[in-house]
C-alpha cells in the first residue's frame, strides 16, 4: 500500500486531481488554459485526453465569472476545482471568493454548502515584478468560512489537494512557481490524504523553532543547516495549513525551542504570521525566553530588478539573523 | 524646554542606584542644587542634587526603584509645558536622546529598508551589488543598539525565564541578564542555584510549611552578597590564630581612658576613649610597616605591595556590613584613631559615608568582641590580601610562672590570600603583632 | 383570459406579497426589522408570472430585493417574515436577513446582496443542470443597476460561450437607486447587449402575470430544450423607494400616481371585480389578512437564533480557526 513513486511537485498536484476526478465524476477543473494549452504551468497536463472537455473545461480570462459560475456549481452538488493562472489574479474574483463561497453557507442558514477548491502559485516567482508577486494567502486566511493550505512536499502536494477536493467547504490551495519542478516521493496510494489543519515538523531541533509553509520551507531548512555550524539547533516546521492552523504543534515546538522566527513570503503588516506570532505568545507564554521574529518580504511592491528582488524577498541570511537574535547569538 | 533628568553617577562604582526618598514632588519648583532625592547606591545613601533649574514635571520612577546608571528617572522644565513626547520616550525604554528642536525632515522617498519593515528586527543586508542608484534603497545603516533598561526596578526577564524560576525556587532579583534592556534570559539560570531549598530543610516536613517572609534585597544586601560570594569562591584563604595574652593591653587601656577622663568635662559624652579594637587597628598598622609583606593585594598580572597602611574597619550596620576605611592609620596616634574610627562608624550607621571613604582599603580588621565572641575567622575583603578576625578579652585562668591565675586573653585569626600572602609571612606578621599587643607600650609612642 | 380560479390564485398570491411587504414596512418602522429592507411593491406580477412558468426543480437566483420571489415560489408567509424578524425560525435560520431569503426546498437559491456579484452564480448552477443533464433551468433577476457591473458581462459571456440553460431578466424598475436610467445607462435598452453575447432576447413592459408566464415561458423553454441563455428586460415600476431608507423623492407623486394605475394588481382585481368575483376577492383578502397577521405573530412569537448556529454555518466540522 505505501508504494512511491518520484514525481515533479506538478505531477503530485495532477495525481491527485486525477485520482479524485477518477473517484468522483462531480469533480471538474476550469481555468485558463487547463486543457487545450495542458496548463499554463503544465500541472493539468494530459488531463484533457483523459476526461475530455466535460470535466477539463478551457475558460475566457474570466476569473469572477469562472470563480462565480463555480461556486453556483457547487452550490447545487458539483465539487469544481479552480485553477487560476496565478493567485494574483484571483483579486478580481475577490468578491466572488470573499461574498459568496465563504458567505452561502451562513447567509442561507446551513442549507447550502460550496464545496469548491481553488489553486494557483502563489506568491514570488522570478522578476515578474509588482503585480504578479503577491502572497495571497494573506488576503484570504483573514476570512471565515474559507480554508487555506499551501504545501511545500511533492507528498503533501498530492495529500492536500485530494483533502481539499474532498472538504465541504472552499478550500485554497496556494503553490509556489518555483517549487513545479521539485522531485519527491509521494505515495500511490489513492487513499493517501494529508488532513487539513497538521502541520508537519520537518527538522526536529532544540534551540529555535523556525515556522514557515511553501517555498520559505526549503529556505528555512537551507538556513537551519547554516544555523547547524554555528552550534544553534533549529527545529523546522512546515505549517502547510494555513487555516485551520495547527497551533498545537506550534505550541509543543515553542515549549520545547523556547524561541520563534517565523519567515514567509508576504508583508510584515498583519497577515499569517503575525497570526501565529499572536497565537504563541497567548498559548506559550510562559515557554518564551525571547520575543518571535518574523522574517517577512519587505514592505515593498516587489520591484522587478533581479538583486532588489531578492533584498526584498526573505532569504537564508535573514533567517539565520532572526534565529541567532531570538537565541541572543549575536550575528 | 523640558529635559529628562537621568540617574547620575554617585560613586565611581555605581552601576544603578535606588531612588530611597524623592524630596521634591511633581509639581514642585526646584533650583540647581536642590537635593531632588536620596539614592542608595552600592555602597551608601547619596544625595541626588539638582542641576537644573524650573519645575519638577514628571517623576518617573517612584521610591524605591532600582535604576541603571543614566536612565531617565525625572522630567524638568517649565510648569504647564506639554511633556508627553518626553514621558514616552523616557518610558519606551530607550535611551532617551535629547528633543530634538523640531521634528527632523525626513524625505518620504527615501526610507531605510529597515524602516520600512518594522517587524524585522535587524536589517537585511544590501543586495550583494549595489542596484541602479536611483531605485536603490537608502544604504542599511547599523541597527539601533539594544536601548538600556528603562527606569524602574522591575526585573526584566523573558517569561520562560520566569517560569522556571517559580519551578526552581529561583530568585531572579540577584541574576545579571544577558540579554537586551538586562533582560534575564534562560542561560542567565545555568548553574543558579535555589534560593528556597535551604530554608526548607526536609521536604518530608509534615503540613504546609510557613511562607518564609520575603525581603527583597537591598544594594548593600547585593553587593555583600556578590563580593563575597566572588571572594569565597575565587580567593584561596587560608587562616593562622594567635592567641595573646590580653592582660598588658587591658591594663594599658584602663590606664589611657582613666587618664583621658581626668582630662575632661565629666558631662562631655563625646569625651575621647580608646577601645581594645582602636589599640589594635594602631598595633596593626605598626605592625605592616614591620612586616610590609603582609600588607599586599594580589593582581592576575602583578603582587601589589602598598606603600600606604589604610586599613578597613567593619562595621556593622543595620541592614548589613560595610568597612570604612582609616587612612595612614600608621602615622596616626590611637586617640586620632579612636575618634576617626567612631566618626566612620556614625557615619556608616547613618548612610551618610561617601563612597571614597569606602574605598580603597589595603587590610582589613573586623572585631566581634562587642559581641562576646571568642575567636571566629572572616572572609577577605577583595581585592586586598587579608583581614583580621578579632575575638574578645577572655577572662580566664591562666598559667603565670608556675602558677595558674586570673587573667585575660585575646585571640585572633588572620584570613590570608594564598595568593599573594604565604603562611610565612602571615606568621611573621603575627608574631609582629603579638609583641606588640604584649608589650602595649609601644603603641602609643611609634 | 384563462380559468378564473388560475386567475383568482395569481391574485392572491400577489396579494400575499404585497400584503407582506406593507406589514414588513410597519414592522420595520416600529424597530422590529433592522438593517436594509428592499420591498418589491408594484413588481409582484414578475414574481408570481415566473414561479408559474418555472418547474419546481428549477434554480431561481435573486438580488437583496428577494421577498416577493421568495413568497411565489413557495416560502411560507411565517417563514419569510421570521426571517426579517431575525428569528431562528426564518427562512435563513435568522442569519440572512431581508437581504438574504434563502429556500433550498423550493429551489429559491438566495437572495443576494453584491450587486451582479450573483449572476455567475446562476450561470453556475444552470452549468450544474448542464454537467449532469437534469433538465433543470435556472432563472436569475438582476435590477437595471447591475446592467453596467463586470460580473454581469462575464456571466453572460460564459453562458453564452458554454450554452448553459439560464434566464437572465433585468428587473428595470426605471431607478438604479435613486439614478434614473438616463443617467446610468448610454443604451436604455439593455437587451441590445444580447446580440454582443449571442443571445436571444426580449422586451416588454409588464402588464399581467399572464403576459410574464407567456414571455418568459419562451425563454425558459429554449434553455431547457436546446441549451441556450437568454436576456430578457421587464419594465416595471417600484411604488416604494429604494430601501426603507428611501423617501424615494426622485421622483414625482403624479409620476408615482400613473404608474399605480398600470399596477399589474389593480388591474387584475378590477378585471375579476367585472367578471363578478367581487365575492371570491374579498373572501381572498380576508385570507390573506389572516395570513400576514398570522406571519407577523408568528415572527413576533419565535425564538431568536443562538450563537450555537454561528459555527456550524460556517464551517462543516470543527471550525477552522
Amino acid at each position: 500500500m505505501t508504494a512511491m513513486k518520484s514525481v515533479r511537485f506538478r505531477e503530485a498536484i495532477r495525481m491527485g486531481m486525477v485520482e479524485e476526478m477518477e473517484r468522483d465524476d462531480r469533480v471538474f477543473i476550469v481555468g485558463e488554459e487547463v486543457g487545450h494549452y495542458q496548463g499554463a504551468y503544465k500541472v493539468t497536463e494530459g488531463m484533457l485526453d483523459k476526461f475530455g472537455p466535460k470535466r477539463v473545461i478551457d475558460a475566457p480570462i474570466t476569473e469572477s465569472g469562472f470563480t462565480g459560475i463555480s461556486i453556483g456549481a457547487a452550490m447545487v452538488g458539483l465539487r469544481p476545482i479552480v485553477e487560476y493562472m496565478t493567485w494574483n489574479f484571483s483579486a478580481v474574483a475577490f468578491d466572488q471568493i470573499l461574498n459568496n463561497a465563504a458567505k452561502i453557507r451562513q447567509m442561507s442558514g446551513g442549507q447550502l454548502h460550496v464545496p469548491i477548491v481553488l489553486r494557483a502559485p502563489n506568491a514570488s516567482a522570478k522578476q515578474v515584478g509588482s503585480q504578479h508577486s503577491h502572497a495571497m494567502e494573506h488576503f484570504y486566511t483573514h476570512v471565515p468560512g474559507l480554508k487555506v493550505v499551501a504545501p511545500s512536499t511533492c507528498a503533501d502536494a498530492k495529500g492536500l489537494i485530494k483533502s481539499a477536493i474532498r472538504d465541504d467547504d472552499p478550500v485554497l490551495y496556494m503553490e509556489s512557481e518555483t517549487l513545479y519542478n521539485l522531485k519527491g516521493d509521494v505515495p500511490e496510494d489513492p487513499e493517501f490524504l494529508v488532513p487539513l489543519g497538521k502541520a508537519n515538523v520537518v527538522r526536529e531541533g532544540g534551540d529555535v523553532t523556525i515556522i514557515s509553509w511553501s517555498r520559505l520551507v526549503h529556505i528555512s531548512l537551507q538556513a537551519a543547516e547554516q544555523l547547524a555550524k554555528e552550534g544553534i539547533d533549529a527545529e523546522v516546521i512546515d505549517v502547510r495549513s494555513l487555516r485551520p492552523l495547527d497551533e498545537e504543534t506550534l505550541v509543543a515546538s515553542v515549549t520545547k525551542t523556547h524561541r520563534a522566527v517565523v519567515a514567509y513570503e508576504g508583508w510584515p503588516y498583519g497577515g499569517v504570521g503575525a497570526e501565529i506570532v499572536d497565537r504563541i505568545q497567548r498559548l506559550a507564554f510562559d515557554d518564551l525566553d525571547a520575543p518571535i521574529e518574523r522574517v517577512t518580504t519587505l514592505d515593498y511592491p516587489m520591484p522587478y530588478n533581479a538583486k532588489l528582488e531578492q533584498f526584498v524577498i526573505p532569504n537564508v541570511e535573514r533567517i539565520v539573523g532572526a534565529a541567532k537574535r531570538v537565541a541572543y547569538r549575536s550575528a | 524646554m523640558a529635559k529628562i533628568i537621568d540617574m547620575p553617577k554617585l560613586s565611581p562604582t555605581m552601576e544603578e542606584g535606588q531612588i530611597s526618598a524623592w524630596h521634591k514632588k511633581e509639581g514642585d519648583a526646584i533650583g540647581v542644587d536642590d537635593l531632588l532625592a536620596e539614592v542608595e547606591t552600592d555602597k551608601a545613601t547619596m544625595e541626588f542634587r539638582s542641576f537644573d533649574k524650573g519645575t519638577l514635571l514628571k517623576i518617573l520612577v517612584p521610591d524605591g526603584s532600582i535604576v541603571k546608571l543614566g536612565q531617565p528617572v525625572a522630567i524638568v522644565g517649565n510648569a504647564g509645558e506639554d511633556i508627553s513626547q518626553l514621558v514616552a520616550s523616557a518610558g519606551g525604554g530607550a535611551a532617551a536622546p535629547a528633543p530634538a528642536a523640531s521634528p527632523p525632515a525626513v524625505s518620504p522617498h527615501v526610507e531605510s529598508p529597515q524602516k520600512a519593515a518594522p517587524a524585522e528586527g535587524a536589517p537585511a543586508k544590501e543586495p550583494a551589488q549595489p542596484a541602479p542608484a536611483a531605485a536603490a534603497p537608502a544604504p542599511a545603516t547599523a541597527p539601533a543598539q539594544p536601548a538600556p533598561p528603562p527606569p524602574g526596578g522591575r526585573v526584566r526577564a523573558s517569561p520562560y525565564v520566569r517560569k522556571l524560576a517559580r519551578e526552581r525556587g529561583l530568585a531572579l532579583g540577584d541574576i545579571a541578564g544577558s540579554g537586551p534592556h538586562g533582560r534575564i534570559i534562560a542561560k542567565d539560570l545555568d548553574g543558579k542555584q535555589p534560593v528556597a531549598r535551604a530554608a526548607a530543610p526536609s521536604a518530608a516536613a509534615q503540613g504546609p510549611l510557613r511562607e518564609p517572609e520575603s525581603k527583597p534585597l537591598s544594594m548593600m544586601r547585593k553587593t555583600i552578597a556578590k563580593r563575597l560570594t566572588e571572594s569565597k569562591q575565587t580567593v584561596p584563604h587560608f587562616y593562622l590564630t594567635i592567641d595573646i595574652d590580653a592582660d598588658p593591653l587591658h591594663a594599658l587601656r584602663e590606664r589611657v581612658n582613666e587618664d583621658l577622663a581626668s582630662a575632661a568635662d565629666p558631662n562631655d559624652k563625646n569625651a575621647p576613649k580608646v577601645s581594645f579594637n582602636d589599640l589594635v587597628l594602631k598595633a596593626v598598622a605598626i605592625a605592616l610597616t614591620r612586616v610590609p609583606a603582609a600588607n599586599a593585594q594580589f593582581t592576575p598580572e602583578a603582587l601589589l605591595f602598598h606603600q600606604r597602611i589604610d586599613i578597613s574597619v567593619a562595621v556593622a550596620i543595620d541592614d548589613g556590613l560595610i568597612t570604612p576605611v582609616l587612612r595612614d592609620a600608621d602615622k596616626k596616634s590611637v586617640l586620632t584613631i579612636a575618634r576617626e574610627v567612631r566618626d566612620l562608624a556614625q557615619r556608616a550607621r547613618a548612610k551618610k559615608l561617601k563612597p571614597e571613604e569606602m574605598m580603597g582599603g589595603t587590610f582589613s580588621v573586623s572585631n566581634l568582641g562587642m559581641y562576646g565572641i571568642d575567636e571566629f575567622s572572616a572572609v577577605i575583603n577583595p581585592p586586598e590580601g587579608a583581614i583580621l578576625a578579632v575575638g574578645q578579652v577572655r577572662r580566664e585562668p591562666v598559667v603565670r610562672g608556675e602558677e595558674v591565675v586570673p587573667g585575660r586573653r585575646m585571640a585572633m585569626t588572620m584570613s590570608c590570600d594564598h595568593r599573594v600572602i604565604d603562611g610565612a609571612v602571615g606568621a611573621t606578621f603575627l608574631k609582629a603583632l603579638r609583641g606588640l599587643l604584649e608589650h602595649p607600650g609601644q603603641i602609643l609612642v611609634l | 383570459m384563462k380559468d378564473q380560479d388560475t386567475q383568482l390564485g395569481f391574485y392572491r398570491q400577489m396579494q400575499v406579497i404585497r400584503r407582506f411587504e406593507e406589514e414588513a414596512a410597519r414592522a420595520y418602522a416600529q424597530g422590529k426589522i433592522g438593517g436594509f429592507l428592499h420591498l418589491y411593491i408594484g413588481q409582484e406580477a414578475i414574481a408570481v408570472g415566473t414561479a408559474a412558468a418555472l418547474n419546481a426543480d428549477d434554480y431561481l437566483i435573486t438580488t437583496y430585493r428577494d421577498h416577493g420571489h421568495a413568497l411565489a415560489r413557495g416560502t411560507t408567509a411565517r417563514a419569510a417574515m421570521a426571517e426579517l424578524f431575525g428569528k431562528v425560525t426564518g427562512c435563513s435560520k435568522g442569519l440572512g436577513g431581508s437581504m438574504h431569503f434563502f429556500d433550498a426546498e423550493h429551489n429559491m437559491l438566495g437572495g443576494y446582496g453584491i450587486v451582479g456579484g450573483h449572476l455567475p452564480l446562476a450561470a453556475g448552477t444552470a452549468f450544474a443542470s448542464k454537467y449532469r443533464g437534469d433538465g433543470r433551468v435556472t432563472i436569475v433577476f438582476f435590477g437595471d443597476g447591475a446592467a453596467s457591473i463586470g460580473d454581469c458581462h462575464e456571466a453572460m459571456c460564459l453562458a453564452a460561450l458554454w450554452k448553459l440553460p439560464v434566464v437572465f431578466v433585468c428587473e428595470n424598475n426605471q431607478y438604479s437607486m435613486g439614478t434614473p436610467l438616463s443617467r446610468t445607462l448610454a443604451v436604455a435598452d439593455v437587451t441590445k447587449r444580447a446580440a454582443g453575447y449571442g443571445m436571444p432576447s426580449d422586451r416588454f413592459e409588464c402588464e399581467s402575470v399572464n403576459q410574464v408566464i407567456e414571455r418568459f415561458g419562451k425563454a425558459i423553454k429554449r434553455a431547457r430544450e436546446t441549451s441556450e441563455p437568454s436576456l430578457i428586460e421587464v419594465l416595471t415600476y417600484r411604488h416604494r423607494g429604494h430601501s426603507m431608507s428611501d423617501p424615494g423623492k426622485y421622483r414625482t407623486s403624479e409620476e408615482v400616481d400613473e404608474y399605480k394605475k398600470k399596477d399589474p394588481l389593480f388591474v387584475l382585481r378590477t378585471h375579476l371585480e367585472k367578471a363578478g368575483l367581487a365575492d371570491k376577492l374579498t373572501a381572498a383578502d380576508e385570507s390573506v389578512e389572516q395570513e400576514i397577521a398570522d406571519a407577523v405573530k408568528f415572527a413576533d412569537d419565535s425564538a431568536e437564533p443562538g450563537p450555537e448556529l454561528l459555527a456550524p454555518t460556517t464551517y462543516k466540522g470543527a471550525f477552522a480557526r
